[in-house]
């Protein structure tokens, strides 16, 4: 097998592109060449992983031009000719090299109200929701992110408006605004309306293209925009 | 400008655009049937003039179109100058009373009773 011509990310906002050569490999990932690199190139390339198989979402950087998890990409499907560009997250402040710093991400998810505020304590029963009602649905579709933030970076809308508060946020929200338990839908429809709101999202798609867990964060979003409208009408908020 | 006007400026954009769906649909039909059936100038604005159908429609088209453009308008200034605020605000209130003005003028010239 040939070896593979590697050009990773390095520096911090300033920087450029380095390049090393890694040997190709059977079922290879993205991960094992990063890994690779950092024990045997160069030991210090910064990058984040941890589980490396798809659960934690630590490890999502952008190959080839794409936001992916490097930890279940393999090289065979991205790397045709052998070539690998490795950079981190687009729309992120760069800490070093691959990793980037994730606050204004989760900073956004709390502007977007995205934690649960119900009303009732563990001394009561508990809430019985239909597993096939409309909310559930709506709730099962988008409940399964891990804030991995490849939607943000692959959001050109992010990039165009940094106050937007992007797909995984929203998304958030709309599972909670369809949380029947949940007692604030008006602070929250609030939080995620107007011009950084779900209002900004242009439906390009990017983020249900690119989202490792085929989530579809841009029907979460056209449906807060009819919530928001509805709600702006009713005088609700 | 607050959340709540941000929002009705979306659904205003939402509503003209289809209201617009319909009049270019109805505009590019009517203007393709009028130069093959080899009317001049004169011809049409002798039909057009006087008609209180086609006057409304129009007006209605105008209506639309200076709802729709500023506000799109307002967002492309926002995301590729990063220029957000009363500034754009205001221009495109601006352009879209002139895009009314202009328009409707057209209209009264095109459909209204006596020619511009």
């Amino acid at each position: 097998m040939n070896n593979l011509q590697v050009r990773i990310w390095r520096g911090t906002e300033e920087g450029g592109f380095q390049d090393f050569e890694v040997p190709r490999q059977e079922s290879q990932t993205v991960l094992d060449v990063v890994t690779y690199v950092q024990r045997k190139c160069d030991p210090t390339l910064a990058y984040r992983f941890a589980c490396r198989v798809g659960v934690c979402g630590s490890c999502a950087m952008t190959v080839n031009g794409v936001s992916r998890w490097t930890c279940r990409t393999h090289v065979s499907k991205v790397a045709a000719d052998d070539r690998l560009e490795i950079a981190p997250l687009r729309n992120l402040p760069v800490v070093k090299d691959l990793v980037t710093d994730m606050r204004e991400f989760f900073d956004k998810w709390a502007r977007a109200r995205g934690s649960f505020s119900g009303s009732t304590t563990r001394k009561e029963a508990f809430a019985r929701v239909e597993p096939q009602s409309k909310e559930r649905r709506r709730v099962d579709a988008g409940i399964e992110c891990i804030g991995c933030g490849v939607c943000y970076s692959a959001c050109d809308v992010v990039s165009w408006n940094r106050d937007y508060l992007g797909p995984a946020a929203l998304n958030r929200a709309w599972t909670l605004i369809n949380d029947v338990r949940d007692v604030a839908r008006a602070e929250r429809l609030a939080a995620v309306a107007g011009d950084a709101g779900c209002h900004a999202c242009h439906t390009h798609l990017s983020c249900t293209e690119r989202c490792p867990k085929g989530l579809s964060p841009t029907a979460g979003i056209a449906g807060l925009k009819r919530a928001v409208l509805a709600a702006t009408f009713s005088g609700e908020i | 400008m607050n959340n709540r006007a941000q929002v009705l400026l979306w659904g205003a954009q939402r509503v003209s655009a289809m209201v617009l769906g319909a009049c270019v649909a109805v505009h590019l039909v009517t203007m393709i049937y009028a130069v093959r059936s080899g009317l001049s100038a004169a011809e049409i604005l002798g039909r057009t003039q006087g008609s209180p159908g086609w006057f409304a429609f129009y007006t209605l088209f105008v209506v639309a179109v200076a709802i729709h453009a500023p506000i799109g308008l307002r967002t492309i200034i926002g995301e590729t100058l990063n220029w957000r605020g009363r500034g754009p605000d205001v221009l495109a209130g601006v352009i879209g009373l002139g895009l009314a003005a202009w328009g409707l003028r057209a209209v009264f010239a095109v459909f209204g009773g006596g020619g511009a």
